[in-house]
């Protein structure tokens, strides 16, 4: 049976990892060539690299990333950040990136994501959606809020498009998968948003990634078993050492959430 | 020995390519892979390797638009009887017609269709996208060695390959019924899964692949 991915996301800064860098046993732990082999090694089921380089100037330390990367890992690879023209798609591919994530050109531009995916295939175009609670009635963000909307810059800018029918939209211009992060949660380590979670997986044919707010294994569990997603996506819990990829996944094996234990060939 | 992996501008060509690189050098081989879009280097290749992502169709034409590479794939593998592996769309190739946006002529060199995928359970994703598990029943096919029921592979499509001839298929994994994991013949092999993108399971398949003497 197909099993539920665990993908640990690394952020990226002019070729550097940002955050959490409590591996031991590391040549260079801001090299995030050095996290993702460990990861690789310690059967992580996908890889995602957010390039957060705020200057258009070094974006290419990302290329140099990924092109290092896929020499020695071999899973697939996710890029997001700064994902803006076709171009860029076509290096980050060459570099031996496996998708790409598109977030702010996509709601920019939603023809940009139909475009991508006719010309390199849905499986490899991700679009990520940062979605935020907002009130019904006020539209004003609220954690209470009962409505959903897309934010863009890191859930600064309001855009007041409805989330679940944004998803739906984006799965019909030829998205293969959808990146899920609770802009309400990111951070604060109580769980994914499960309702907003579950109505996006329920609502669109694809895959959905669960993302934001992970703080502990059973997180991991109800985004699968509750949120109905596909996969789920975490930072700090693995980058601070609080749990290994080999933890999370016994543990999501043992509590009804399916993932991959192999042994080797 | 020289081990060609086809670029016909699509597919993810540095995974595929370094993968058999790792593969070589832990097995100390003095190989030399060559990525090429150039049909004499695929006519002298020892053994073959075609990639593939995207629509079968696109694949099929950009194969077509490399003036000489059609004659040279079917020289090298059906004529010379060189070792092939199709990996994903590469392995679709192989099938008579291919059924994604319209109808599409494939190699021909297994009797079969590409057709999309249709789980019974209607709540299922499409792309069948993970991975997900091999059952490779008693075949005892060289490529496949070391893979067991159980092992792990990751799969990224929608269309699959349904072969005429069951002798065909070595390989099937489950989504809402049984789905086409690997095939072969004599000289062939194709996986639906991405052997570049499985770690020890996929490596391991390259592996019996670069020593495979069918």
């Amino acid at each position: 049976m197909l099993k539920a991915r665990v993908i640990p996301c690394l952020d990226v800064n002019e070729g550097r990892v940002v955050k959490g860098v409590n591996f031991v046993d590391l040549v260079d732990a801001g090299d995030p060539v050095e996290q993702a082999r460990v990861y690789d090694a310690a059967g992580a089921d996908e890889l995602c690299f957010l390039d957060i380089t705020a200057s258009h100037e070094n974006r290419d330390t990302i290329f140099d990333v990924v092109a290092r990367t896929a020499e020695q890992c071999f899973m697939p690879l996710t890029v997001g950040g700064g994902v803006r023209t076709v171009e860029d798609i076509r290096k980050l591919l060459l570099a031996g990136a496996d998708k790409v994530s598109i977030n702010t050109a996509a709601v920019h531009n939603p023809d940009f994501v139909r475009e991508a995916s006719e010309k390199f295939g849905a499986q490899c175009i991700v679009v990520a959606v940062d979605a935020k609670r907002v009130d019904a009635q006020t539209g004003q963000p609220s954690p209470d809020g009962g409505r959903f909307e897309i934010f863009t810059h890191g859930g600064r800018k309001p855009t007041g498009i409805e989330c679940i029918s944004w998803a739906e939209k984006m799965a019909d211009f030829g998205a293969g998968e959808i990146l899920l992060t609770s802009m309400d949660r990111d951070g604060t380590k109580n769980g994914f948003d499960l309702p907003l979670t579950r109505a996006v997986a329920d609502a669109v044919p694809i895959p959905v990634i669960a993302s934001g707010g992970v703080g502990n294994l059973d997180h991991l569990v109800d985004g699968i078993t509750q949120g109905h997603a596909s996969a789920v996506l975490a930072a700090s819990i693995f980058h601070f050492g609080t749990y290994s990829i080999q933890e999370a996944k016994a543990h999501m094996l043992a509590h009804g959430a399916p993932v991959r234990m192999d042994e080797a060939p | 020995m020289t081990v060609a992996l086809i670029d016909y501008g699509s597919g993810n060509l540095r995974s595929a390519a370094k993968a058999v690189e790792r593969v070589m050098g832990e097995l100390g081989r003095m190989d030399h892979v060559t990525v090429t879009d150039d049909p004499d280097a695929v006519a002298k290749a020892d053994r073959v390797i075609l990639p593939g992502v995207g629509a079968f169709g696109d694949c099929r034409a950009g194969i077509a638009a490399l003036d000489g590479m059609a004659e040279a794939i079917e020289d090298a593998i059906i004529i010379k009887g060189r070792p092939f592996l199709g990996i994903c769309v590469g392995m679709q190739l192989m099938a008579t017609v291919g059924r994604e946006f319209g109808d599409h002529a494939g190699f021909g060199w297994l009797p079969g269709e590409v057709r999309a995928l249709t789980p019974r359970d209607q709540s299922l994703k499409i792309p069948h996208m993970g991975w997900n598990t091999l059952s490779v029943g008693d075949h005892d096919h060289p490529v496949l060695a070391g893979l067991t029921d159980g092992h792990h592979a990751y799969f990224v499509h929608s269309y699959h390959f349904v072969p005429e001839d069951p002798a065909h298929l070595l390989a099937v994994t489950e989504y809402g019924g049984p789905v086409t994991a690997a095939v072969g013949r004599d000289n062939l092999v194709g996986t639906q899964f991405h052997p570049e993108k499985s770690q020890a399971v996929g490596l391991k398949l390259i592996k019996n692949f670069l020593n495979w003497k069918p």
